[in-house]
């Protein structure tokens, strides 16, 4: 088959990350092509909480900055809205808060304490057993759904390609660049390739020679009717995220997740278990003026993380022209950021506002072959499976 | 194996934050479940209970009546009178309807009435840790979990709904919420009722209304003759009752509520005849079209579903006996596939209740009489998209694109096949305006799921009960492709909508509350990242124990 349906920059993976980093590449006048083995922005990128406040990330600033001009850039709603509550229902829990904003407010941000007083004025649906909470002066929310097909339209709108139900089953290297992609739709030449593959990144990394050592997880959310539109929207804590939608659904996710074994480049089910009945009584307990709301949907999402659960980003030496991205289950909120890093990469090498060595491969270097099982996410062989049983 | 720390009790301790250290409380456990009290439900109950099996029938009705309030699971069209609101009333009142019911108690059959099955799993590839397949019931106060063995979901039918003007007003309700109202709760809250379909369905509801002294003012058919059987329509037509046919529903009249139809004619084309109107006194208008299986359970369970437009749509792959690609769940009756034969012959879902009994009772080591031999499955079905579809082509042409199609999110037609954000995000644009359906189709193959993130078509609390084939089918008009071609838009728990405070759990196990997070626990992920860590497994050796938890202040 020809290469002649190739592009400039060939990117594996039509999420959050790769469909980021596909606009940024196209509006700066490239000619790109997205290769999606499914619907954009169809699993763990259009299925979370859509926060957008990380401030232990080097794409902090540029995600803050970046995020209130994401409408008018991508011409498509995101329902971004500014600013963060955390709420704290004990002591552990606002100490733990605690740590991350004043993470933020050393790189500049403010935030203040509120009292329960003023909690339920922006929060209506807290009862008497909240301490108390925080307001972010930073940080924000969006809608996945919504912010996905956004960058995938805006995509096209300057030009760019994608390929939807189309699957990479391997990469051509040829004298020390990935020359093609061959799918189960034909082979594309490429000058440039970028995998942001999500839970496969790590296989197809394997085909360009590169260790991305990944685990892929399930994890679950739940989502009530609409409610009244509380003040602040954006409040989460006792161990869930999530926001109130813009329509005034509660939408929070938290708790257990499952570690899982993939398949070669097939979907993982993306299942709910029993265990998304937890989210409903965490969330009475965050909201006990919501324990009327009812539950109509739930949905799971399969993510992947490093051993580190940091973000891997980097341009490989060899071959030279590839750009391997995770952000380790923590891609959403950031993808502004990180796709504009991962386009810079490709253009100039480098990424122009943050420092992404830390986002190395290279701290992996010795990592032995057996971590998932030193870490515990995967049992050791004499490990029964389950905890599950009749109590 | 320095991040190995044990577990009191010697095992090794792997990741205490995923699912695997997370135990269920299982409340009860049940060889056979039956989800289902209806003729093909009770027909696989009795059976299995007479081969020896503890049985556990589980049937929703009587609907708690703040659920009939959301169309759930019928389209009730607040249609139901004040009696409803009291359960054990109307548990009476369903018991002497059927006296099968009082068989069942007779036979030992664990009979749950007033309980409804709000979520079924099984373990797969990425929900490894369940041990035995379970079901989430609940009631009017909790939510449980039961362990089964063997489970037939004989969960029935529900209406195919059809919007057209002025629909979201009360009085404007489904066949099988019809029926339900008038012959097992007797607590239907109208006067005079207009059909619109004149289909064995639509027919049947016209002599329950009758016989319960309510007046019916027509049937509605776009054909040009009635669909159901003769007999039926030259009972109806003795007793009064005129057929609209070639006609379609304009628009529902009325204040707060339904106080009349407009009907336009239609001519051999399917058009509208401009002046045709005509104006009929009712304060009930009953959409009895179609039949739609319902698969949630089963879609939840992972069975292959087909799409066969002669059992009414999406319906579940089953063997000679009703066993589906799950090996432990069988279907049976209206859910496995609906068409007017078995509408009119109970006998076919009786039938297929008691071959689901004897598969699962073999698998239970026990034996279950077969069925007789002519009472088997024999019929030969005809598909009936090409007339929903009809229908729904005839009330465009009565009632234009700017009709409701998703009356809990306020979605029109137009809003849907243009691809439009929903009206309270306020946002217009050039570039939206120029995507829509057509253009989405061409990208890949359409799904509902995608579209329904978009516009939100089919998110409402009634889970899209009301709108999910309307929307299969107007995605196929505007996409120009056959029906079959729109995937099924995928069910999920809990597929009754529950309370917060109902759906979750009374305890939380303790193992559980310790180990909570919010997001992984892996305490590096919240540290700066532009600080190094230590990664486990590499130089130095790792010590993630001491790091405490991650912040649930962070985000995912």
């Amino acid at each position: 088959m020809s290469a002649s349906s190739g592009a400039e920059v060939v990117i594996i993976g039509g999420g959050v990350t790769g469909l980021s980093a596909g606009w940024w590449l196209a509006r700066a006048g490239l000619r790109v092509l997205v290769l999606e083995k499914g619907i954009v922005g169809w699993e763990a990128s259009g299925r979370n909480g859509g926060g957008a406040t990380h401030s232990f990330s080097p794409f902090f600033l540029e995600e803050q900055r970046l995020w209130p001009q994401m409408d008018e850039m991508l011409g498509y709603p995101t329902e971004y809205r500014r600013q963060r509550i955390r709420i704290a229902l004990n002591e552990v829990q606002w100490s733990r808060m605690m740590r991350s904003v004043e993470l933020a407010e050393r790189q500049g941000f403010a935030w203040q304490r509120l009292d329960r007083r003023q909690l339920r004025e922006l929060v209506p649906l807290v009862g008497d057993n909240a301490l108390g909470g925080l307001l972010l002066d930073y940080g924000g929310h969006a809608n996945p759904q919504r912010t996905v097909q956004a960058y995938a339209w805006a995509l096209q709108d300057h030009g760019g390609r994608i390929l939807q139900h189309t699957t990479a089953t391997g990469i051509t290297v040829r004298g020390g660049r990935a020359t093609e992609i061959v799918t189960d739709r034909g082979v594309f030449g490429c000058e440039a390739l970028v995998i942001a593959a999500g839970p496969q990144t790590g296989m197809l990394a394997a085909m360009v020679g590169a260790h991305l050592p990944l685990a892929p997880a399930r994890v679950e959310m739940i989502v009530t009717e609409p409610l009244p539109l509380m003040r602040h929207g954006g409040a989460d804590g006792n161990g869930l995220y999530g926001r109130q939608t813009l329509r005034g659904n509660l939408a929070y996710g938290g708790g257990p997740h499952e570690w899982i074994e993939l398949e070669g480049m097939a979907t993982p089910p993306r299942v709910v278990t029993p265990l998304f009945r937890h989210l409903a009584r965490r969330l009475t307990e965050l909201f006990p003026k919501a324990a009327h709301a009812r539950v109509i949907r739930s949905w799971a999402g399969i993510v992947e993380n490093t051993p580190d659960g940091r973000p891997v980003i980097e341009r490989l030496a060899e071959p030279g022209n590839v750009v391997l991205a995770t952000m380790s289950s923590v891609g959403f909120g950031l993808s502004p950021a990180s796709g504009r890093a991962i386009a810079e990469l490709v253009q100039h090498g480098r990424c122009l506002f943050a420092d992404v060595a830390p986002l190395s491969l290279a701290r992996f270097r010795g990592l032995p072959s057996d971590w998932r099982e030193r870490l515990g996410w995967i049992p050791a062989a004499d490990d029964e499976a389950g905890g599950i049983g009749a109590a | 194996m320095a991040s190995q720390p044990a577990r009191p009790g010697g095992a090794s301790a792997g990741d205490p934050s995923s699912a695997a250290g997370a135990p269920l409380l299982v409340a009860e456990h049940a060889p056979l479940v039956v989800v289902g009290a209806g003729p093909a439900g009770l027909s696989a109950a009795l059976a299995a209970a007479k081969a020896g099996i503890a049985t556990v029938l589980v049937d929703e009705h009587p609907v708690e009546s703040a659920l009939m309030g959301l169309d759930v699971p019928y389209h009730f069209g607040q249609r139901m009178n004040a009696a409803v609101q009291s359960k054990g009333r109307m548990i009476e009142r369903i018991a002497e309807t059927d006296p099968r019911l009082s068989e069942a108690f007779e036979a030992g059959i664990d009979l749950r009435l007033g309980t409804c099955v709000a979520g079924a799993f099984v373990s797969g590839p990425s929900a490894s840790s369940l041990r035995k397949p379970v079901l989430m019931l609940a009631d009017g106060e909790r939510s449980w979990l039961m362990s089964f063995d063997r489970l037939i979901v004989a969960a029935g039918a529900r209406d195919l709904g059809l919007g057209f003007a002025g629909w979201e007003k009360p009085g404007v309700m489904g066949a099988r919420g019809a029926m339900a109202l008038l012959r097992r709760y007797h607590a239907f809250d109208g006067r005079t009722l207009l059909v619109m379909g004149s289909g064995a369905v639509g027919m049947q509801i016209a002599f329950a209304a009758l016989d319960s002294g309510i007046a019916v003012a027509g049937i509605v058919e776009i054909e040009a003759a009635v669909r159901g059987p003769e007999a039926m329509r030259a009972e109806l037509a003795r007793r009064g009752v005129p057929f609209y046919l070639r006609h379609a529903v304009k628009e529902a009249v009325g204040g707060a509520e339904v106080e009349g139809a407009v009907l336009l004619r239609l001519d051999a084309e399917g058009r509208a005849v401009a002046g045709s109107e005509a104006r009929v006194a009712c304060d009930t208008i009953v959409t009895a079209i179609g039949l739609v299986p319902n698969v949630e359970l089963l879609d939840l369970l992972g069975c292959r579903l087909a799409f066969r437009s002669e059992l009414g749509g999406y319906v579940p792959e089953l063997d000679e006996e009703g066993r589906s690609s799950v090996p432990c769940v069988f279907a049976a009756g209206d859910c496995a596939g609906t068409f007017e034969g078995k509408l009119v012959d109970d006998n076919i879902a009786r039938a297929e209740g008691a071959l689901a009994a004897a598969g699962a009772a073999r698998d239970l080591g026990a034996v279950a009489a077969p069925p007789p031999e002519s009472a088997a499955r024999r019929h030969e079905p005809g598909e009936v998209h090409g007339y929903w579809q009809a229908w729904l082509a005839a009330e465009i042409a009565v009632g234009g694109w700017d009709v409701t199609v998703c009356q809990c999110e306020e979605v029109t037609r137009r809003e849907l096949v243009e691809l439009r954000p929903p009206r309270y995000l306020g946002w217009g644009g050039s570039q939206v305006a120029a995507r829509n359906i057509e253009r989405l189709a061409a990208e890949g193959p359409l799904n509902q799921d995608q579209v329904k993130r978009l516009t939100r078509a089919g998110m409402g609390h009634c889970q899209g009960r009301r709108c999910r084939e309307q929307v299969q089918m107007l995605l196929a008009i505007a996409g120009k492709v056959p029906v079959a071609a729109v995937p099924l838009a995928s069910y999920r728990p809990p597929v009754r909508p529950l309370p917060l405070g109902i759906c979750g759990p009374q305890d939380e196990p303790r193992e559980i509350r310790e180990h909570w997070t919010a997001w992984f626990n892996i305490p590096t992920q919240w540290t700066p990242h532009w600080e190094p860590t230590p990664v486990a497994g590499s130089q130095p050796a790792p010590d993630i124990s001491g790091l405490g938890g991650p912040a649930p202040g962070d985000e995912r």
